[in-house]
């Protein structure tokens, strides 16, 4: 499976990362490597197989462990914004989000 | 004071007995943090906050009350799970102010029962990693030789633990970042099966195989601190509310008749002769102590690894988007929108290995090749899973290797990305499974080197793979001290 640098800016550009042009570079290489190294799994037939998502508690026959929907206390407004690197009035402050 | 022969139950006889203080314990694991400095192993120490702790367990037992199960048994946590107030970084410089506003169930349970939490140990970056090479902290050295490694991504859980630093330890383990550095390091190391141990304030990297789980000196204080830590928790929904085991009485008795099962697909190549050697001579061991050995089969073993690259890296794509500079930690300056500070939040304060797996997941989850890649590897995750469900009517416990070779040099398999996945090429099939899967050292190589062997079990039958761990460990009977300590 190639991999062109203009497929790794537009990965790039969807996890919101501003890569260097040598990263760029790199993960070009790299993710093309890996790639072709999944491959792999193409030599299985898994037609009729259904795809697992997670692994089901006691291996597939237990019931999920379920509470009631019940109002419980959380950490409340004020020790939520205390780790943000900048917030006002209770708020999480962030720059400009509508571009012109 | 030895903190390698230290056993849990030990400790707690002479603090009740008056014969050793808790704080004095506490102040011998920091002076050894202190001396070993070098070894990298710890983010932060918890100095104060531990004698502290370590003073209350003495009045406690002064005054006449029950000091719990683990009084004055000194842990370190892997710098991953939150602790309220206490700076957690997840080997990330994208979090390296955080102080989170609450702690992890599985380190409340710990605290509640009387145990004296040391520090946060370093990791690779959000436990991504096979040699702890990939943290913004520093690289961590292996005890045995500081040229090599100590494994990933729990290394600096486990050389706590192997140079004497804890009694004990926590790591989480998402394809064998408790298991391989245990086996590097000569120490007992446990991924219970999923859902067996709370996640809740556990960092998330794949949640779909993540599991947190202890580091000790024997398969015994193993089975003492998962008795603690594992149970149903209302706070993270996919722990199970099966009813956690006894699992110190569960240990006692012998193996006689339990069925052991080898598979061949574990023995094949790259597999280092001085490991395979050693591996079969603890299977062999077994036999003599009246298990019975089977050849069983594991067919999917090959694809494990492409699967779980992709299954992993996805679920990191996702669960890493949280990282944006609004929340928490770290914030990239000088960005005139929001979506700039995103991107420039994300390059600035992830290192390259965490880079890589978001861009390998985000990929694998992009519109028009979901299906190749994520959606195909689910599937081959079944048939992986399947794989086990069938060897385990035929056998008990399953016996292989944990890593394919002793501990490598520090930089060796730092430019070749998919050299070091590959390395995890026996361990990542218990997280695809969810099974269990315990790891303790069983031998030397011929450079002196601990190799671990690793037991996985039938989904929640902890109590039968510490029972063969517990037994195969006392008919070795041999030391694993690092020869410097």
């Amino acid at each position: 499976m190639a991999i062109d640098r203009a497929d790794v800016e537009k990965i790039a550009e969807l996890a919101r990362l501003d890569l260097t042009a040598e990263e760029t570079d790199l993960f070009t290489q790299q993710l093309g490597s890996i790639l072709e190294h999944v491959q792999k799994l193409n030599e299985l037939d898994t037609t009729n197989v259904r795809p697992m998502s997670h692994c089901s508690p006691a291996g597939g026959d237990a019931e999920y462990a379920k509470r009631d929907d019940q109002v419980r206390p959380s950490l409340g407004q004020k020790i939520a914004v205390e780790t943000a690197p900048e917030s006002e009035a209770g708020f999480f402050k962030v720059p400009k989000v509508v571009e012109r | 004071m030895e903190l390698r022969t230290l056993t849990i139950s030990s400790l707690r006889k002479r603090i009740a007995s008056g014969e050793l203080k808790a704080v004095d314990v506490c102040r011998a694991a920091l002076d050894r943090i202190e001396r070993l400095f070098d070894l990298n192993a710890f983010i932060t120490v918890t100095a104060e906050a531990a004698i502290a702790r370590a003073q209350q367990i003495d009045r406690a037992i002064q005054q006449g009350n029950d000091p719990g199960p683990l009084a004055g048994t000194i842990i370190a946590i892997k710098d991953n799970m939150v602790m309220r107030g206490v700076r957690t970084t997840a080997g990330s410089r994208i979090l390296s102010n955080y102080k989170p506003p609450y702690t992890a169930s599985a380190v409340q349970r710990l605290e509640a029962a009387g145990a004296v939490i040391i520090g946060k140990t370093n990791l690779d970056e959000f436990a991504m990693g096979s040699s702890t090479e990939n943290s913004a902290f520093g690289p961590v050295k292996n005890p045995w030789d500081k040229t090599r490694v100590p494994g990933g991504s729990s290394g600096g859980s486990a050389v706590a633990v192997a140079a004497g630093m804890a009694m004990a330890a926590l790591g989480s383990d998402t394809g064998g970042s408790i298991r391989q550095p245990a086996s590097l390091t000569g120490v007992v190391g446990l991924k219970p099966t999923y859902g067996c141990v709370s996640r809740y304030g556990l960092i998330a990297f794949g949640s779909s195989l993540d599991q947190i789980g202890p580091f000790a000196n024997s398969v015994e204080d193993i089975a003492r601190i998962l008795s603690v830590i594992a149970g149903h928790d209302p706070n993270d929904s996919t722990s199970s509310n099966i009813e956690a085991e006894d699992y110190v009485s569960a240990i006692a008795g012998d193996v006689r008749g339990l069925r052991v099962g080898v598979p061949h697909e574990y023995y094949g190549e790259g597999l280092d002769a001085g490991v395979r050697e050693k591996i079969e001579a603890a299977i062999k061991k077994l036999e003599e102590l009246g298990a019975r050995i089977v050849d069983i089969s594991l067919p999917h073993t090959e694809y494990a690894v492409p699967v779980y690259y992709l299954i992993a890296t996805a679920e990191a794509s996702s669960n890493l988007a949280r990282y944006d500079g609004v929340r928490y930690g770290f914030r990239a300056e000088e960005a005139a929108t929001v979506k700039a500070m995103y991107s420039r939040t994300r390059e600035q304060g992830f290192g390259t290995e965490v880079k890589r797996r978001i861009m390998l997941g985000t990929y694998a989850l992009s519109a028009g090749y979901y299906d190749q890649y994520y959606g195909k590897a689910q599937r081959v995750r079944s048939l992986i899973e399947s794989d086990f469900r069938n060897a385990f009517a035929r056998c008990d416990v399953i016996a292989t290797p944990t890593s394919p070779t002793p501990a490598f040099k520090l930089g060796e398999k730092t430019h070749n990305p998919l050299e070091m996945y590959l390395s995890d090429i026996y361990t990542i099939t218990a997280n695809l499974a969810g099974v269990p899967g315990l790891v303790l050292p069983c031998g030397l190589s011929s450079s002196g080197l601990p190799i671990g062997i690793q037991l996985i079990g039938k989904h929640f039958d902890e109590s039968t793979l510490l029972r063969a761990g517990h037994n195969l460990e006392q008919a070795l009977g041999a030391d694993f001290t690092p020869p410097a300590m």
